[in-house]
């Protein structure tokens, strides 16, 4: 019974991390058709400034949050606008090699600058004390990055269901010549989109840097893991993403408790198998 | 007009039948490299093998248009199985090429049958999520494979039973070039074939292809064994060269970096993937010598400049130039 709370509440956690990182890749690779092997990138960068605002100069960890996060979606911006609207045109192989090659120059950037070794976020020492929920004893970390992937989950609900950009943004997911033929602005919606998700990485890479560390080769290490939450979510769909994030959490923490020898081997066989019957991901029905 | 002086008609009109150019600079180059570098046999050796598994993904990727990130696998197999074999059956090294090349083609058979059904990102993941349970098996299994500290042990007999393995590695550098000669010997023919040729349709257009009767799924899983097949081949060189296996022979940057040296060349052509190999591997280890810790700059910028300004490859750089003079003049 502990084992399983125990799962539960780590693979949440888990996911939820994978969750925010994941979120604006697949609405990036839904919207754009673009098979983006970088996102990770914007993690890292995040989680780097963080470490040099939080150790080199002890700004305290929201201030060196906020400032990462924002830090990172002013790179973006122009990351964009010069490099990946030219990337949005090409042809699948060349988009995955395009990123590769962004890959690479972001891990030497981080490794120029702040070498190879592990990057910590120093955090506020009551993040590791433990809280008693009444049935089960668990560090703060973990509460908080489940409560604030539970936040970022509904502010992209109300944003996507409820406001005017998530009414461009759904209409352009679904086609963006008619969109962009209904005078909807596309070129600005991709702008707001990867900025949005590459902001979201960051905060996803900074507040998951307990479970998946930061260091340069941060972006290939985790990539991987990454793209399998778009695949099995399904490109573009956000709670295909959640509902992804949170199980493949789950399905990995518990395999990483019932079979430790195995759980890496079941985790991507199990993938393999959803991914043969389901290739459109877990909502979509292969057409 | 008959299928048969149709299907003619088309290869002699292709490019790569006619010449055998690739074949005899292939030798001069080597022969020329040999001579002028006698220190870095070594290292030659290596770009000869990354050449035998590059052209193989050439089969797959340049010819057949399948996009996948798992390369490493039929290469990491044919290691493990070259080096098991020498190791517990034979020292014999064409034995265990034997053995790499079958390895290779049965993980890609049976992964094949279910990769050659998925396209675009899931075939890509797919790919990745093999080479990963491979990986973590060839680490696990400690009692077979070594795990972490890697399969050591492996000696060679002499091949043929008469050319013994030296230390300066002479013999190793001219089996794998042997090897590559004959394996993009036959390549030519096969991608001049009728076989080849249906490879080319399906990239074009699969659709097309199923129209006028092609299985286009059993072509792609039987391009899948060949490429795997030749991939292990490569591995298995690897292995009785370096006597050693490790669990890297898995790596995704090694799929990744396959890719790379294929479309820094130039895809389906063949030659170019040997271009792409022998520019790639020089670039990294020049940059890797200057700068041990920064040369993925080099390799990034590599990449992107190809991406951006030359995504034909290398090979197409003579065509782009003398379009350049033309426009001037």
């Amino acid at each position: 019974m502990t084992i399983a709370l125990s799962i539960l509440v780590d693979g949440v956690a888990y996911g939820m991390i994978l969750f925010m990182i994941s979120v604006g890749l697949s609405v990036t690779m839904g919207l754009m058709r673009i098979v983006n092997l970088a996102h990770g990138g914007f993690a890292l960068l995040g989680g780097a400034f963080a470490h040099v605002l939080t150790v080199w100069y002890s700004v305290p960890f929201i201030a060196a949050l906020a400032i990462s996060v924002t830090a990172v979606t002013f790179l973006a911006i122009p990351l964009e606008r010069l490099v990946y609207r030219r990337i949005y045109r090409f042809g699948e192989l060349e988009q995955v090699l395009a990123t590769i090659g962004i890959v690479f120059v972001v891990i030497a950037g981080v490794n120029l600058f702040l070498g190879s070794t592990l990057l910590p976020i120093r955090m506020p020492p009551e993040v590791s004390s433990p809280v008693d929920i009444g049935f089960k004893v668990l560090p703060l970390h973990r509460i908080i990055v489940i409560l604030a992937g539970l936040a970022v989950v509904a502010a992209l609900y109300l944003l996507v269901e409820q406001t005017r950009f998530g009414i461009y943004l759904r209409a352009a997911v679904d086609n963006q010549d008619t969109a962009a033929s209904l005078g909807i602005n596309t070129s600005k919606v991709y702008l707001a989109a990867f900025a949005l998700g590459a902001a979201l990485a960051a905060i996803g890479g900074i507040l998951g840097a307990e479970l998946l560390p930061i260091e340069a080769y941060y972006p290939l290490r985790y990539m991987v893991l990454f793209l399998i939450v778009v695949a099995v979510g399904g490109l573009g769909s956000i709670v295909g993403s959640f509902l992804a994030a949170l199980s493949l959490g789950i399905l990995d923490t518990a395999g990483r408790y019932l079979l430790p020898d195995m759980g890496t081997i079941f985790f991507f066989l199990a993938i393999t198998a959803l991914l043969a019957v389901r290739p459109n991901g877990l909502l979509v029905k292969p057409s | 007009m008959s299928r048969e002086s149709t299907i003619d008609n088309v290869r002699t009109s292709l490019p790569i039948a006619k010449t055998h150019w690739p074949l005899v600079f292939l030798t001069l180059g080597a022969c020329a490299a040999f001579l002028l570098f006698p220190y870095d046999l070594g290292f030659m050796t290596r770009i000869l093998i990354m050449m035998v598994f590059v052209i193989s993904f050439d089969l797959i990727l340049g010819y057949a248009g399948i996009a996948t990130l798992g390369h490493a696998a039929m290469y990491g197999c044919g290691a493990y199985a070259a080096g098991l074999f020498a190791v517990h059956i034979s020292p014999d090294p064409l034995l265990g090429l034997a053995s790499g090349a079958a390895m290779g083609a049965l993980i890609a058979f049976v992964s094949g049958l279910l990769l050659m059904r998925a396209h675009g990102l899931s075939l890509l993941m797919l790919s990745i999520a093999v080479t990963m349970v491979l990986q973590e098996i060839a680490s696990k299994a400690r009692d077979v494979t070594g795990g972490a500290d890697g399969l050591t042990g492996i000696s060679m007999g002499p091949i043929l039973g008469v050319f013994e393995f030296d230390f300066i590695g002479k013999t190793a550098y001219w089996y794998a070039f042997c090897a590559l000669f004959v394996i993009l010997a036959l390549l030519r023919i096969l991608v001049a074939s009728p076989f080849g040729l249906a490879l080319r349709g399906i990239k074009d257009s699969s659709s097309r292809m199923r129209a006028i009767g092609t299985p286009v799924y059993w072509r792609k899983v039987t391009a899948y064994v060949i490429a795997g097949a030749i991939a292990g081949i490569a591995g298995a060189l690897s292995a009785q060269i370096t006597s050693l296996v490790s669990v890297e022979v898995f790596n995704f940057a090694l799929s990744a970096e396959v890719m790379v040296m294929l479309v820094l060349g130039g895809s389906g052509r063949l030659y170019g993937a040997l271009i792409g190999t022998l520019v790639f591997m020089t670039v990294h280890h020049v940059a890797a010598s200057i700068d041990p810790f920064n040369w993925l700059f080099a390799i990034g910028f590599m990449v992107l400049g190809i991406v951006f300004f030359l995504p034909d490859g290398l090979i197409s750089l003579p065509k782009r130039i003398r379009r350049m003079i033309g426009a001037v003049r």
